[in-house]
């Protein structure tokens, strides 16, 4: 029996609800009016307004990262659309999963240059898993439904639905295609055994093994990530993480070293240099990570654990390729190494482990603290003190307060730091965090900001007031940027070009402006003070942070340098002068 | 790395024949920087919607690698063969190739076409078009013979290619 036709707009709400959508970030406009009308209709699918499309997507990122789930976007064509490439992008780069909706002008009047108009599905291309621009109602539902399926399916990814106005107005009826199988895209998920009996048969050898893991662990789900960690203690081998792969592993194990990069851990970037197999879990050798590549770990075999095969051997060539999903591989190497009662090689270990603990001793976020100056890490050391017995999620902008925030905040469990890694959007941080907000709304969420950053997203306070979201953003106020004028410090002659902010606004007057709570900590003896009241007001709140003005984020890889020449702190002398060839690297 | 050698290749790659596959294996190339010497694309299969586009490309061999596996990833793409790693296999090329000459380069342009057994598919007073079908080198081949003698205008389909033997990809 033939369902009853609806409308466009109608199937596609239909879509949304069978994939189990219950909220939707978006902005409305002239070319999804059919779809807003649709929305209003109905009762299951929650809709926030955000104050700018490039937000909504943030947002998106935010609920998708927190909670494990696609994210969804609803803009109108032209600007709305042009608007969210930013977001799209982010998302592409740190595979994260969301379905954006963008409305698009009449059929009859595309390639017309009509009010609005913009070549969605062109411009998006190269910054989404994949787009559609869906031309008939017949094909709707189905291309919804797809659209879900590529998202969440392989290396997680955004993908658009471009959506003519007379195609969301037409009438058919609906089929829930849920779960069809792709007619070509079927990623592979459980790994070749060969493959990983021979990981595990490498791992077992190892005298100075490293887990370096990443993203992908996350992307694999909370269970995944609880046996990658049973796995990893099985084998009492030390853990390194990517930015984009804190919480994967709880911090606070005696065997994680922390973040390995550019501005990771002293201990965790010269176990990378120094191991002799490194198992790469869900992470992509990005260039934050390897420094100069032909000094990338020189004496390393490289086992590789990613759901993507382009990933491998991209950048970095690797000796064990594993293609499969997180979860699938770590369970069959769980099984491998039971089954055949590995024993590793305790002496080495035992030698490796104290060469780490030496690294270790050197205390590598040491800074010097002051009496009368808030320092930026004594900041987030405080922040992290008053946090830490609480059920909180963090996001972050984009810089330097993004690195402390990644070096001094703890992360015990995944799904619980948003940030954007392959990037680097400032302006990310408030609406990603209002997005874990609206899926997490008993939970304490803050946003650890730069000056510089939450005014790329600022009108996005009015969302937080809206919503009655209490998103707390603790601003670490500098006045500059605090990252280009560290790298213009180190690297071009202390010529600060462009990167001091003057008139920067009164954050706490600002926020009051918006219907928020403004708050400010001057002195370190105010912080814990602040702290409190931050997290004691029940609404939306801005912490204004002054901060030391010069501080310099350590340890650091100069650009163009290997892993063993970190600098340690603005009076370390022992790293070279940068190279011309690490000059033009970013 | 900058000492691998650079290597050439013929890929095939079967993908749904739907709007904007094309711009998406081009903007696959030109966004990684990757080279095309030769891109061919038709459908092939009118009932199933499925095009075969052939690309050469040349590239380190890890490069060459991501080539394919960049490719494989895209949503519409139901293969890819590396036709240069996969055994032995054919390549074709066709070319118009028109030669505007009187008196004996006239004569011998036509002579040569005969050598090289391309058909005339045009003639006028002082003109010819020659069809001509082979392997790349040997459409070069006859080019190059026909410039002294009145090249006017070529037109190549770029490569298409195919695994030889019964199996099909």
């Amino acid at each position: 029996m033939a369902a009853e036709p609806i409308t466009g707009a109608e199937i596609i709400v239909k879509a949304l609800i069978d994939q189990g959508v219950d909220v939707i970030f978006g902005y409305p406009g002239g070319a999804v009016l059919p779809l807003y009308d649709a929305l209003f209709k109905q009762n299951k699918v929650r809709h926030i307004l955000v104050r700018h499309e490039q937000a909504a997507v943030h947002a998106a990122e935010g609920y998708a990262r927190s909670t494990g789930k696609v994210g969804v976007v609803l803009v109108t064509s032209g600007p709305g659309a042009t608007n969210a490439v930013t977001g799209l992008t982010d998302a592409l780069m740190d595979s994260i999963p969301l379905v954006c909706l963008t409305g698009q002008v009449p059929t009859h009047l595309i390639g017309n240059d009509a009010f609005q108009e913009a070549d969605t599905t062109g411009i998006t291309r190269p910054c989404t898993k994949h787009n559609y621009l869906v031309k008939s109602v017949e094909d709707l539902s189905r291309k919804v439904h797809e659209a879900f399926y590529v998202a969440r399916s392989g290396r997680p990814g955004p993908v658009l639905l471009d959506l003519p106005k007379d195609v969301q107005q037409a009438k058919y009826e609906y089929v829930n295609h849920a779960g069809q199988r792709h007619r070509t895209y079927n990623p592979v998920q459980k790994p070749d055994r060969s493959q990983v009996e021979k990981a595990v048969e490498l791992m077992a050898t190892a005298k100075r093994p490293l887990f370096y893991i990443g993203g992908g662990c996350v992307n694999s789900g909370p269970l995944a990530c609880k046996m990658l960690v049973d796995f990893v203690r099985l084998t009492g081998f030390p853990c390194t993480q990517t930015l984009m792969g804190l919480g994967a592993f709880p911090a606070s194990d005696p065997l994680s070293l922390g973040m390995v990069g550019m501005h990771g851990m002293f201990e965790s970037n010269h176990a990378m240099h120094d191991c002799d197999v490194m198992i790469n879990i869900g992470a992509r050798f990005d260039d934050r990570v390897t420094g100069r590549l032909n000094a990338f770990s020189p004496g390393s075999k490289k086992i590789h654990v990613d759901i993507d095969p382009s990933s491998i051997n991209k950048s970095v060539r690797v000796d064990i390729p594993v293609v499969g999903d997180v979860g699938h591989v770590v369970e069959e190497m769980m099984r491998i190494w039971k089954a055949r009662q590995i024993k590793t090689d305790q002496k080495a270990l035992a030698t490796w482990w104290d060469q780490i603990n030496k690294w270790r001793g050197r205390n590598c976020l040491k800074y010097k603290p002051h009496d009368t100056i808030i320092k930026p890490q004594f900041a987030l050391e405080r922040l992290y003190a008053a946090i830490k017995d609480k059920d909180f999620y963090i996001s972050t902008e984009v810089g330097q307060h993004q690195m402390w925030a990644a070096q001094f905040l703890k992360f015990e469990k995944p799904n619980r730091w948003m940030t954007s890694g392959g990037l680097g959007t400032m302006g990310y941080g408030l609406p990603a965090a209002y997005g874990v907000q609206v899926a997490h709304p008993e939970s304490l969420v803050i946003d650890v900001a730069g000056e510089a950053s939450i005014l790329m997203n600022i009108q996005e306070m009015a969302t937080l007031v809206q919503y009655r979201l209490p998103v707390k953003i603790f601003i670490m106020n500098n006045k500059w940027m605090g990252m280009v004028r560290q790298w213009q410090e180190l690297l071009h002659g202390g010529r600060y070009s462009e990167s001091y902010s003057d008139a920067l606004p009164d954050f706490v007057k600002l926020a009051e402006a918006f219907g928020a709570s403004g708050l400010r900590a001057e002195k370190p003896a105010d912080l814990d003070g602040v702290i409190k009241e931050m997290i004691d007001i029940k609404g939306p709140v801005m912490v204004d942070v002054c901060v030391d003005e010069k501080e310099n984020c350590f340890p650091m890889i100069p650009s163009g340098a290997p892993h063993n020449e970190m600098l340690l702190g603005p009076d370390d002398q022992s790293a070279r002068p940068v190279s011309d060839e690490g000059m033009v690297l970013v | 790395m900058k000492d691998a050698m650079i290597e050439r290749h013929t890929m095939s790659v079967v993908v749904d024949n739907e709007a904007g596959v094309l711009a998406r294996v081009i903007g696959l190339f030109s966004g990684r920087g990757y080279n095309i010497e030769s891109l061919t694309v038709a459908e092939v299969d009118a009932d199933q919607h499925v095009s075969r586009i052939t690309v050469v490309t040349s590239g380190t061999p890890m490069i060459i690698e991501q080539i394919k596996n960049q490719l494989q990833r895209l949503v519409p793409v139901h293969s890819v063969t590396d036709l240069t790693v996969e055994g032995p296999s054919l390549e074709r090329e066709m070319a118009l190739v028109k030669v505007a000459s009187t008196g004996e380069k006239r004569v011998e342009a036509l002579r040569i076409a005969d050598i090289f057994r391309a058909r005339v598919v045009d003639a006028t007073i002082e003109s010819f078009v020659f069809e001509m079908t082979g392997s790349t080198e040997k459409l070069n081949a006859f080019i190059g013979l026909m410039k002294p003698l009145g090249l006017a205008d070529v037109s190549r389909t770029g490569i298409v290619a195919m695994k030889r033997g019964s199996e099909a990809n």
